[in-house]
């Protein structure tokens, strides 16, 4: 079996007295497009977050391309990493968060070249290109001069998308992208992330779109208390779950 | 289609009728009582002691608009220390490290918890403690010969403004949404950078009203370096009554002078604050 890109290995996690991780042990394969599911508090947004180093992890390790997140390991100890190489580390991740968080004081363009242009220090003007080409992929080449505040949820969350994307990350984390969304702006999200897993890029979605689940998750992951209960394909997992728990999940929500 | 079949019976149509103009007597009463005080007050200063001539005169004097000009420079000096000093500090504040954070406390606690005429005394009889300065070995000079009025004015002002500043600049950082520091973050920034690129930009649109206000409270704070004998407005008002003993009138240009300039300040503040609301409204191009 080839290495996988990102392997998770008795990660736990605890905030205060609350265990959000115990034990997780996961592996995702380059390409792969997987969904994890399950209630809220289920750790889920935490696992995601741990992979971008947004939240520390208190005890296992998280490899991503073969490389250690946020520790080093010498003389028997682990080390936490400085800040600046965990911000080194992080930009093989694009992360899409619940709220969009969008920069409020700069147009759609300027989110997406942010990145780029100021922590990679790439020449602007290919940026900028490569930006436009990215809000054409995302549909909204006519808003690059717009402000998160003249633009609605879905399109904001495109921008993020495409905000990540510029970053040329080989790995795309999905925090409940469509969460925040009225109704009726979450297909437009959805067609550009199924857009983005037919490309090929590697993808882990906390989602509660079990029908995006259906269509385009390679595996779906279903997490309970801090805990993996069920991993598989999403026929399986969506179709015929072997866990009472994950039947009990589903059938609440469908 | 009419529901009026279905409406009960018994309550007029006021649609058509129009709505009487209300008589506010108080109004009119307090209005006439008030313009009586001040045309009193006009009165009781225009038949005073006061050499109105006096003022015109002086309103131009040379010594009084070289006054306003060193003012003004000193104001915007101060002010600009203390606001550079305002982000280091609210940084150092908000910072993880403990130590960063004390020194950010202590120095607020300092130069806030004492008064500013004092700090500026301090500031100018320095040489009373450290009749030298420099860098040992490479260069050394009379602290009498440093610490001139203009150095210890902008000292003085610009540090103790500081420690007001950062509290302002704290606060406009908190405002900022805890999403915008890992939107930041996800895109590969650190700290520093997130902090200048994302998060203070978008602090200054809350902190510009009341460092407008602290501008404002700035240029009137130079006064007191009048006592440490920096010529600014006051200190040059007073000179000239020291000469002529036209006390009030002298105080009077002053005053005028320190109306005029809050007084354009205002817009300009207003025009500031619509550079940074860029993005945070509906209608923001």
């Amino acid at each position: 079996m080839t290495q996988p890109l990102v392997a998770i290995r008795s990660v736990s996690k605890t905030f205060g007295e609350f265990q959000a991780l115990k034990q997780v042990s996961l592996d995702v394969s380059a390409g792969e497009v997987l969904c994890l599911i399950g209630a809220s508090g289920s750790g889920k947004t935490t696992l995601l977050r741990c992979i971008n180093q947004l939240t520390p992890v208190d005890s296992g390790g998280i490899w991503l391309d073969g490389e250690l997140l946020g520790l080093r390991e010498e003389g028997g100890r682990l080390h936490r990493l400085t800040e600046r190489q965990i911000a080194r580390q992080r930009l093989k991740t694009g992360m899409v968060f619940q709220r969009f968080n969008l920069f409020p004081h700069k147009t759609a363009l300027e989110n997406i070249t942010e990145g780029p242009v100021q922590v990679q220090g790439r020449d602007r003007q290919e940026v900028r290109s490569e930006a436009m080409e990215l809000l054409a992929r995302v549909g909204l080449t006519a808003k690059a001069d717009a402000y998160a505040s003249q633009l609605s949820g879905g399109q904001q969350q495109r921008v993020a998308i495409a905000r990540a994307l510029a970053m040329k990350p080989m790995l795309m984390l999905f925090d409940e992208p469509t969460s925040a969304l009225d109704p009726e702006l979450v297909g437009e999200v959805l067609s550009v992330m199924k857009e983005l897993a037919r490309s090929g890029m590697t993808m882990l979605v906390v989602t509660h779109e079990l029908g995006f689940a259906r269509e385009v998750a390679d595996r779906v992951v279903y997490m309970d208390h801090g805990a993996i209960v069920e991993s598989g394909s999403s026929r399986d997992v969506l179709g015929a779950p072997r866990e009472a728990r994950t039947q009990a999940f589903l059938s609440a929500v469908i | 289609m009419s529901n009026a079949a279905t409406l009960a019976g018994g309550f007029p149509d006021l649609s058509k009728l129009p709505v009487a103009r209300q008589a506010h007597w108080m109004r009119w009463f307090t209005a006439a009582a008030i313009v009586a005080v001040l045309l009193t007050i006009g009165r009781a200063f225009a038949n005073g002691q006061i050499e109105w001539s006096y003022v015109s005169r002086f309103l131009t004097a040379p010594v009084i608009l070289q006054g306003i000009v060193n003012t003004m420079v000193m104001a915007v000096l101060a002010m600009a220390l203390g606001i550079f000093l305002g982000i280091v500090v609210a940084i150092m504040r908000l910072s993880p490290n403990p130590v960063l954070k004390s020194v950010a406390l202590g120095y607020t606690w300092l130069f806030r918890g004492t008064p500013l005429i004092l700090q500026l005394l301090l500031w100018f009889n320095i040489a009373l403690v450290f009749p030298t300065i420099g860098i040992p070995g490479l260069w050394s000079a009379r602290a009498v010969d440093i610490m001139t009025p203009f150095l210890s004015a902008l000292l003085g002002l610009g540090i103790n403004q500081g420690a007001y500043t950062s509290e302002v600049m704290r606060a406009g950082m908190l405002s900022v949404d805890a999403g915008q520091y890992e939107a930041a973050k996800a895109i590969g920034m650190g700290r520093l950078r997130a902090l200048r690129r994302i998060i203070l930009p978008q602090a200054m649109r809350v902190v510009i009203p009341p460092l407008g206000n602290e501008f404002i409270g700035m240029v009137k704070a130079t006064s007191l370096a009048s006592v440490i004998q920096y010529p600014e407005l006051l200190h040059s008002a007073e000179n000239i009554y020291y000469a002529n003993s036209r006390v009030i009138e002298l105080l009077i240009v002053a005053g005028l002078w320190y109306l005029l300039v809050v007084s354009i300040l205002t817009p300009l503040q207003m025009l500031l604050e619509r550079r940074f609301a860029r993005g945070f409204s509906q209608t923001a191009r």
